[in-house]
């Protein structure tokens, strides 16, 4: 009895592991019609500068501009590279949190630019202290940063998409300047971990959790003891960056614009 | 002189008369003469492609078509961007065989006889010209003759100035006897040197960059002495189907991706690879070196079609 179970279990165990065979055979020609036309499609350009790129190219891309991103701190754009070609999922989990709320909709159907012509960096030196323009003055003055250094979006295949990394790169140094972290190692990798947290781009994950490899040791222990429990704590807990209207706040003040994101007071401050 | 015209219009003379206009017009380019047989040079007989409305030709820059007058500007914007990155773009492109292709190359010419005057044209970064430098020095000690390193000269030539500049510090860097070098900016299609001067012409990886070869080609062919030679080193079709698809693959799908992330450039190595594909085939490129007068052209494939050299007398 026992023997006759056994073979009739074994036998269509056997029968199943064939038929899986079968159709897994016969399946191959269109895996392989679907790998040649994934590594060989092209589409029109979406919009100004775009570059269609397949799925080939894309590994490519991400895992080039990762190596060369890590090893070469001079390559920014490879940063950049990076962040466009391997950051799909996010970008639409993004643009989704960024429908969901009302600001952020308004920022999608008005589509703000950052750059020195779109933002009078004069008007904004002469508010007062404390604002959110002001402090942002201060912040492009003492590291010596424009906000026209940011490379256009070339390999993001949608176009609402595109704007998205475009918006999150030009709000890079806003965000900067509500975390009140500098442009040095620490600060960048704070503001990573942060960004991290809240847009989960692979780009800010890898910079996050490799870029303190290049920290120097001293810097490693206030790394460890502060700076890397404050940003996992405001990353998690403050509300999502992206759907801050930064253009209709310049006057607002500063404390009071991180009380109601929810973002504590950085360490170094 | 009437003997001559009966034959030549007698049957007889008629079997022979498609050679014979070939041989018209070489013999013509022999002469000397080179505005005699102009029709295929003929600027109108050139594009069968060019719009009826504007007189302004068009050529091909990779898969785009632009003016002829545009062609020349955007080469060029695509090798200032690309010149400081040049050589470790090629390595990797290429996976260093390209080393292997210049090396064989460099091997056609020697040996030398004592006093060649010798011109590299798109020689931008140096490489051929380093090359034969070096074999010049070692056919020196080979043969422990002193007269081809003295009187010997290379003379390297480019139409963009970044290129000769990396070729330069390159040469300073590997620490080369620089007097037998010459660097000279010019165009391959109007060079301001006198006829006749140079025993041996190269161009590698060149040629299919200029805006109208046959124009590179007359050139070559008035500045070298009689009884010069011809080397054209350059990028042409592959033949087996198999090997073509891996090689087309290879082409559009990972060397622009790989331009982006090692020398920030996407365009231009889409450029490269698509002017590789618009460039002519051996046997037309052959027949287009005969029709500028050289004699002798052969031409042998290197890595299956990838790469081919071709080499013409003029004789």
């Amino acid at each position: 009895m026992l023997m006759k179970s056994l073979i009739t279990r074994h036998n269509r165990v056997a029968v199943a592991f064939i038929e899986r065979q079968y159709t897994t055979t016969t399946q191959i020609p269109y895996i392989l019609r679907w790998m040649k036309s994934e590594t060989t499609k092209k589409s029109e350009p979406l919009y100004d500068g775009h570059i269609p790129i397949n799925l080939l190219q894309r590994a490519v891309l991400s895992v080039g501009s990762s190596i060369v991103a890590l090893t070469d701190p001079a390559r920014g754009d490879m940063v950049a590279v990076n962040g466009e070609s391997s950051g799909h999922s996010a970008l639409k989990k993004m643009h989704r949190k960024m429908l969901e709320s009302e600001e952020g909709r308004q920022i999608l159907m008005e589509r703000p630019k950052i750059n020195s012509s779109t933002i009078d960096i004069e008007k904004l030196k002469s508010y007062p202290d404390g604002t959110l323009g002001r402090e942002y003055t201060k912040f492009l003055e003492v590291n010596n940063v424009s906000p026209d250094t940011r490379l256009p979006v070339r390999f993001v295949d949608d176009a609402d998409l595109a704007y998205v990394m475009q918006r999150y790169r030009e709000t890079h140094d806003l965000v900067h300047t509500l975390l009140g972290c500098p442009t040095n190692m620490l600060g960048e990798v704070a503001v990573k971990w942060v960004e991290a947290l809240q847009t989960e781009l692979p780009m800010c994950i890898g910079g996050a959790v490799f870029g303190p490899i290049r920290l120097k040791p001293k810097n490693r222990s206030t790394y460890l003891s502060k700076y890397l429990p404050w940003a996992i704590g405001v990353g998690s807990r403050s509300s999502f960056l992206m759907n801050v209207f930064y253009e209709r706040r310049w006057e607002q003040d500063i404390a009071e614009l991180r009380d109601e994101l929810k973002i504590e007071t950085p360490p170094g401050v | 002189m009437s003997l001559l015209q009966l034959v030549r219009h007698s049957p007889i003379g008629s079997l022979s008369n498609f050679r014979n206009v070939n041989f018209h017009k070489s013999f013509s380019k022999r002469l000397h003469v080179s505005s005699y047989n102009k029709a295929s040079n003929d600027p109108n007989f050139e594009n069968v492609n060019s719009s009826t409305t504007s007189k302004e030709k068009t050529v091909d820059f990779g898969f785009q078509t632009v003016l002829a007058s545009e062609k020349a500007e955007k080469v060029h914007q695509v090798f200032e961007n690309v010149a400081s990155k040049y050589d470790l773009m090629n390595d990797v492109m290429s996976v260093g065989i390209h080393r292997i292709w210049k090396d064989y190359f460099v091997k056609k010419m020697f040996p030398l006889p004592p006093g060649t005057s010798i011109i590299d044209v798109a020689g931008g970064t140096g490489d051929i010209a380093f090359r034969m430098l070096q074999s010049i020095e070692r056919q020196d000690k080979q043969f422990d003759v002193s007269g081809t390193q003295k009187n010997s000269s290379i003379l390297i030539s480019d139409i963009n100035q970044a290129m000769l500049d990396v070729g330069k510090e390159r040469a300073s860097k590997m620490n080369l006897q620089s007097d037998m070098l010459s660097w000279l900016c010019a165009d391959a299609q109007q060079l301001p040197l006198v006829d006749n001067s140079f025993d041996l012409y190269t161009i590698a990886f060149g040629i299919r960059n200029v805006t109208e070869i046959s124009k590179a080609l007359d050139e070559a062919y008035r500045v070298l002495r009689p009884g010069g030679r011809f080397l054209c080193l350059e990028f042409s079709h592959v033949k087996n189907p198999l090997l073509k698809q891996v090689y087309d693959t290879y082409s559009f799908q990972i060397i622009p991706p790989l331009g982006e992330v090692f020398a920030g450039d996407w365009k231009s190595y889409q450029y490269l690879v698509e002017s590789i594909r618009k460039f002519h085939t051996q046997d037309r490129f052959k027949e287009m070196i005969e029709e500028a007068g050289f004699r002798s052209v052969k031409y042998e494939n290197l890595s299956f079609g990838v790469v081919t050299i071709h080499s013409g007398y003029k004789i």
